[in-house]
């Protein structure tokens, strides 16, 4: 494991109008882009729960992409000024109890930009590969009723 | 002041102005506790004092409270501010529950959200210096050692709920703690299931939070979880503009948006 490189699990959640649209253009104009992303498809950005975030991170990632349709480009008109709002507050809030909002990359991209969706995905992996694994989050202590078994030996 | 006060509500029930009333009383050890008066023979129960800060807010939409009919209650700043945020929320009506506050030692009594509105504006809502000052002291740390700070304190979380109950804007009936499909927030008190029950219940109450600090002085372990919401209290206030418990008609401020809202970190 030591002597491996670091790879950076990275979820992505994104808008199905245009994130998610954009993310298949870079497909098809085979544009390639790092595979540490899992992309999750949200009906909007207004969608995305904040909770979503924290069982990201619980679950094991490192990074989290959330992107959707630019301002006034909503496919419902105001989803993402919604979401807008509510990311501004919960990354304060994230800040003042210690997450690393480094980890959490906000981005808006378009059904048009494919080299865009490429270039957010790659700039995440770098900078959460250079911040290393969310050590905060995955030495968080979860007691469990029943004795683990111990794979780390 | 108690009797100025026992003198008031009395006429006020056997005038049947209000059905019940919610005021202080004395309680064991020298406590206050919550009265809750329906007749004018147990107004005299009543007091008023120096220690008599408590908001009785949280009691106003219990369905056991307002089944007894129209209610009076003695309000404290926090509670006047509760009022007027829940008014926003649509949770109580105009001239529906008659409040009964100090004005200058003098006891107004008043159900009209304008006169409330006023009083509110004439009165300093800031938080007090010791909470500000941690909140100053926390951002100056760096993430890590926030982290550290917070996760020490969520530790101690016995998930006694204390927090939620006490606060007059967790009014849900069924709170999202509570739901197991999907569990939110995991049932047993270990540190990530307290670190996501405090957040959670920040973000509910981010900008809605009025500064009463009732969640931080009930706290059974002394967990400074106000601070969670009163570090928000400022950028809404700043991005935003909006300022909870003021005024009857406002809107949440993450329920509504400006095209022109600023910020820096979206690509």
């Amino acid at each position: 494991m030591e002597n491996q490189e670091f790879e950076p699990k990275i979820v992505a959640f994104v808008c199905n109008w245009c994130t998610y649209a954009g993310a298949d253009l870079t497909g098809t104009s085979r544009i390639k882009y790092g595979a540490n992303v899992k992309i999750i498809r949200f009906p909007c950005t207004g969608r995305i729960d904040f909770m979503l975030l924290m069982k990201a991170f619980e679950n094991g990632a490192d990074g989290i992409i959330i992107s959707g349709c630019h301002p006034n480009d909503c496919h419902y008109s105001t989803g993402n000024f919604h979401a807008r709002r509510r990311w501004v507050v919960f990354r304060n809030l994230l800040n003042f109890s210690g997450i690393d909002t480094e980890r959490i990359q906000f981005s808006w991209v378009s059904a048009a930009e494919g080299f865009k969706w490429a270039d957010v995905v790659n700039n995440t992996i770098e900078k959460v590969r250079a911040l290393g694994p969310y050590e905060n989050y995955k030495k968080i202590n979860v007691p469990t009723l029943f004795a683990k078994e111990d794979n780390n030996e | 002041m108690s009797d100025i006060l026992i003198n008031k509500v009395k006429q006020l029930l056997s005038d049947k102005a209000i059905d019940i009333f919610i005021g202080h009383g004395e309680g064991t050890g020298g406590r206050i506790r919550p009265i809750f008066v329906r007749t004018p023979e147990d107004a005299e129960q009543l007091i008023f004092n120096e220690n008599c800060k408590q908001s009785w807010a949280n009691y106003l939409l219990k369905p056991e409270v307002k089944a007894a009919g129209k209610i009076g209650m003695m309000a404290t700043k926090h509670a006047l501010r509760a009022m007027m945020q829940l008014a926003s929320e649509f949770q109580i009506k105009d001239n529906e529950v008659l409040a009964l506050y100090w004005d200058n030692n003098e006891l107004k009594s008043s159900a009209d959200f304008k006169e409330i509105e006023a009083y509110l504006a004439s009165q300093n809502h800031d938080i007090l210096p010791h909470e500000q000052e941690m909140i100053d002291k926390l951002n100056a740390m760096t993430t890590q050692e926030r982290w550290d700070f917070w996760q020490k304190e969520y530790e101690k979380c016995i998930k006694c709920y204390a927090c939620r109950s006490a606060c007059p804007m967790c009014y849900c009936h069924h709170c999202a703690a509570e739901g197991n499909q999907p569990q939110w927030i995991p049932v047993a008190s270990h540190q990530l299931g307290n670190m996501d029950w405090h957040l959670m219940r920040a973000m509910h109450l981010s900008g809605r939070c009025i500064n009463c600090g009732a969640c931080a002085k009930v706290c059974p372990m002394h967990i400074p979880l106000n601070l969670l919401t009163y570090n928000l209290i400022t950028p809404i206030q700043q991005e935003f503009g909006a300022i909870a418990g003021m005024k009857h008609d406002a809107t949440y401020a993450l329920s509504t948006f400006k095209t022109e809202d600023k910020e820096n970190f979206i690509l």
